[in-house]
């Protein structure tokens, strides 16, 4: 604090002279020290009591405690799973990452169709054109004023209102859609695409040094090498020809509508459209309200500065507009991610099975609710931590470097 | 010496006076006598166990059931508060002590007994898991079923019931899995889900409550587990758990003898040894498991035998006693001797 302070008083040798700690309570340093003391061994009390209460209860209660029961088999059914899961087989310990995974899918899904969702809205609430401006204005008011757990249950019963899957729609070729999802052909897998992905991977590093190397010939002559043609060669005939020398194998793995449901394909459950519709559409208002705020907060001379340069409007939101806003966007933004994260536990009231879900039902199978709930706690802690320091990185990066 | 002797005489009595008060012996029942109420854990949201009806007097078997301890205990089945829990808390409702014991359905089974700290005093429904299915779908057996999304309540028992049938007859099954009943209900009947599981009396309470819509409904022939339902208390008070599983017992002994609500009065001059022991005309019963040796005729009186109790609340659901008849009945309803 000294440090920053220009108040002569306090930092020159004109303050009064240092003393060492006197054990009085006139002594401030004394004090301070005191109340330190005091405050810790408060929390300290009350976790050690909790802590100590707690384990009394339960021993008292008779209730099995630990995490042994993590490695048992489960026994529980679960309706999506990203990595193989068979109850009869699996572990609760395998049940408990499968929920992870779930919460995990739908967070980043939610997170980035918020960002794109809510930029666009945030940035047309300003537009000039006085129609698209008030419907997004409305969209906002209504999309906010709308208490989450609503959405998701409107949003349920939406999807439930599809036609049931006997009678599925068919939009596209392979693409299904009934109250249990969306079934999607899926590309049959095979080394030759392996391959030619890795391809497609390393010509992206490649046209990333490219284009370097292309801006710092353009700072130092002025003149900016082509890059185009390495990165059709790289991106696609590279590739293609990896492809075309596996034979160039093609086919699609179409769902095949069964009695009770379609074999083949890929899938996405009517929950998790649900889930994901809800969670967006409400966070996006919010998203939105903040990239308004963000680029109103740059100043008009700004606009005005740039447009007497020239500018393009579009090019000076994207260049001039939009990095000043963001260093007003990202904080708020970041509690918005975070929402988006700890509400995808909603998902528990339409059927989704996220972390929540699944280990509520380990709870319940177990009795170890402690445990349980524990292990939520831990997960979200984690999930908003690893957000809050990605933001806070990026926050810092972006940030107005002062000379 | 005369005025020593009485002196000796009231402190003795007062000595055993005080005996008998703390004869309980029972945290609970002791904490049930206080309150001046009984504090029932139960579904609340279930027809034929405990559902509200239009005065919002709570119905049903489980009800009935905590209403006759009510009545055990405190001489008044009026004295009694339902708390209503869903299938995820109920057990830590349970732990924690804010209800005194749990009528809610729950299934008796191993886990549940040696993990919760919890134990099961009384089975008042014979029960088991079965499927419903919309009679469209022209399915007449579970087996029928592979590939089927199956709607299930989380956290129950049916969840592991149908995921091991599902894998003993080597079938797929999808589950949908939703907490709140009537969202899952809702699933089911918007087709979401081929079939829905629960026990079957469940399936037959919600056919029941489809109306006209009934038969566009199969409970299919396939019981496919054991689902004893009954009422759990905590461990560590073995006379709470005595007068939970007496009364029950002594609901089963009434119907065994005949005695009903209407004519329980009449077996007050009863001559048969085991109506006089249930009534508390002999034998001191109720001083045995530390309360009012009107113990059973007050919950008789006020709440019917155990036969009552099923008339009243599942028969109107259509839904057959099979099982649960009394043991000279062919049913699996038997007491223990009350001597």
């Amino acid at each position: 604090m000294s440090s920053t302070t220009s108040d002569p008083r306090l930092s020159s040798s004109r303050g009064a002279p240092r003393k060492g700690m006197q054990l009085s309570w006139a002594d401030p340093k004394f004090r301070a020290i005191i109340w330190q003391i005091v405050i810790v061994g408060i929390i300290g009390g009350t976790i050690w009591y909790l802590v100590a209460n707690t384990t009394a209860n339960l021993a008292q209660r008779r209730i099995a405690t630990g995490f042994e029961f993590m490695g048992r088999t489960a026994g529980i059914p679960i309706g999506e799973h990203l990595i193989a899961y068979d109850p009869s087989i699996n572990t609760y310990g395998r049940a408990f990452v499968i929920g992870i995974l779930n919460t995990l899918q739908v967070t980043v899904i939610g997170v980035v169709l918020v960002t794109f969702l809510g930029t666009f809205v945030g940035i047309a609430s300003l537009s000039g054109n006085w129609l698209l401006s008030r419907l997004c204005r409305t969209y906002v008011e209504i999309m906010r004023d709308i208490p989450l757990l609503l959405h998701l249950l409107f949003w349920y019963t939406m999807v439930l209102g599809l036609p049931i899957l006997r009678e599925a729609i068919e939009v596209l070729p392979g693409v299904h859609i009934s109250n249990n999802g969306v079934k999607v052909p899926l590309l049959d897998w095979q080394p030759a695409h392996s391959w030619a992905s890795l391809a497609f991977i390393v010509g992206l590093v490649l046209v990333g040094i490219a284009r370097r190397r292309a801006t710092r010939i353009q700072n130092a002559t002025g003149d900016r090498p082509k890059v185009w043609p390495l990165a059709i060669a790289a991106l696609i005939l590279v590739p293609a020809i990896i492809w075309l020398g596996f034979g160039a194998p093609f086919h699609m793995d179409m769902p095949v509508k069964g009695r009770f449901r379609f074999e083949g394909g890929g899938a996405v459950s009517g929950e998790m459209i649900a889930l994901l519709i809800g969670l967006v559409l409400y966070h996006s208002a919010y998203a939105a309200e903040i990239v308004r705020s963000g680029i109103t907060s740059v100043v008009s001379g700004q606009w005005e500065a740039a447009g007497a340069l020239g500018l393009h409007r579009p090019t000076v939101l994207r260049k001039i507009v939009l990095p000043q806003a963001l260093r007003v966007i990202i904080p708020p933004m970041t509690s918005t991610y975070l929402g988006v994260a700890k509400n995808s536990s909603l998902a528990v009231a339409i059927g989704y099975p996220d972390l929540v879900a699944i280990v509520n039902t380990m709870l319940n199978q177990t009795g170890q609710a402690i445990e349980g709930i524990a292990l939520i706690m831990g997960v979200y802690l984690t999930i908003s931590l690893a957000i809050s320091l990605f933001m806070n990185w990026y926050n810092a990066r972006i940030a107005l470097v002062e000379r | 010496m005369n005025r020593l002797f009485a002196g000796a005489l009231a402190a003795g009595a007062l000595l055993t006076a005080t005996a008998a008060l703390a004869q309980t012996g029972s945290a609970t029942i002791d904490a049930i006598v206080k309150r001046g109420e009984l504090n029932c854990g139960v579904a609340g949201t279930s027809p034929m166990f405990s559902l509200p009806d239009s005065q919002g007097v709570m119905r049903g078997l489980d009800a009935d059931s905590c209403r006759a301890i009510a009545a055990a205990i405190l001489g008044d089945a009026k004295k009694i508060k339902f708390i209503p829990t869903t299938t995820q808390n109920r057990f830590t409702a349970l732990q924690s002590g804010e209800v005194d014991l749990l009528y809610r359905s729950t299934t008796w089974t191993l886990a549940r007994e040696g993990n919760l700290g919890a134990m099961f005093a009384s089975v008042n429904f014979y029960d088991g898991t079965g499927f419903l299915v919309k009679a469209s779908l022209k399915v007449k057996s579970a087996k029928e079923l592979d590939g089927a999304t199956v709607c299930v309540a989380p956290g129950t028992s049916t969840e592991l019931a149908v995921a091991d049938y599902f894998r003993v007859h080597k079938m797929k099954f999808t589950p949908v899995l939703i907490q709140d009943l009537s969202e899952l209900q809702n699933a089911y009947l918007s087709g979401r889900c081929d079939t829905y599981s629960t026990d079957s009396s469940g399936l037959a309470g919600f056919r029941f409550q489809q109306g006209p819509k009934a038969v566009e409904h199969v409970l299919l022939p396939d019981i496919i587990s054991k689902e004893p339902l009954g009422a759990m208390v905590r461990k560590g008070d073995d006379k709470f758990f005595d007068i939970v599983r007496w009364t029950y017992f002594a609901t089963l002994i009434a119907e065994e003898h005949g005695i009903t609500q209407a004519n329980v009065d009449e077996a007050l001059k009863s001559t048969v040894p085991e109506i006089r022991r249930l009534m508390g005309l002999e034998g001191d019963m109720g001083k045995a498991l530390g309360v009012d040796n009107k113990w059973a005729y007050n919950a008789i009186k006020q709440t019917g035998n155990f036969g009552e109790g099923w008339d009243r609340n599942v028969t109107p659901y259509g839904m057959p006693r099979g099982i649960n008849n009394l043991w000279n009945n062919g049913g699996l309803q038997y007491a223990p001797p009350m001597r």
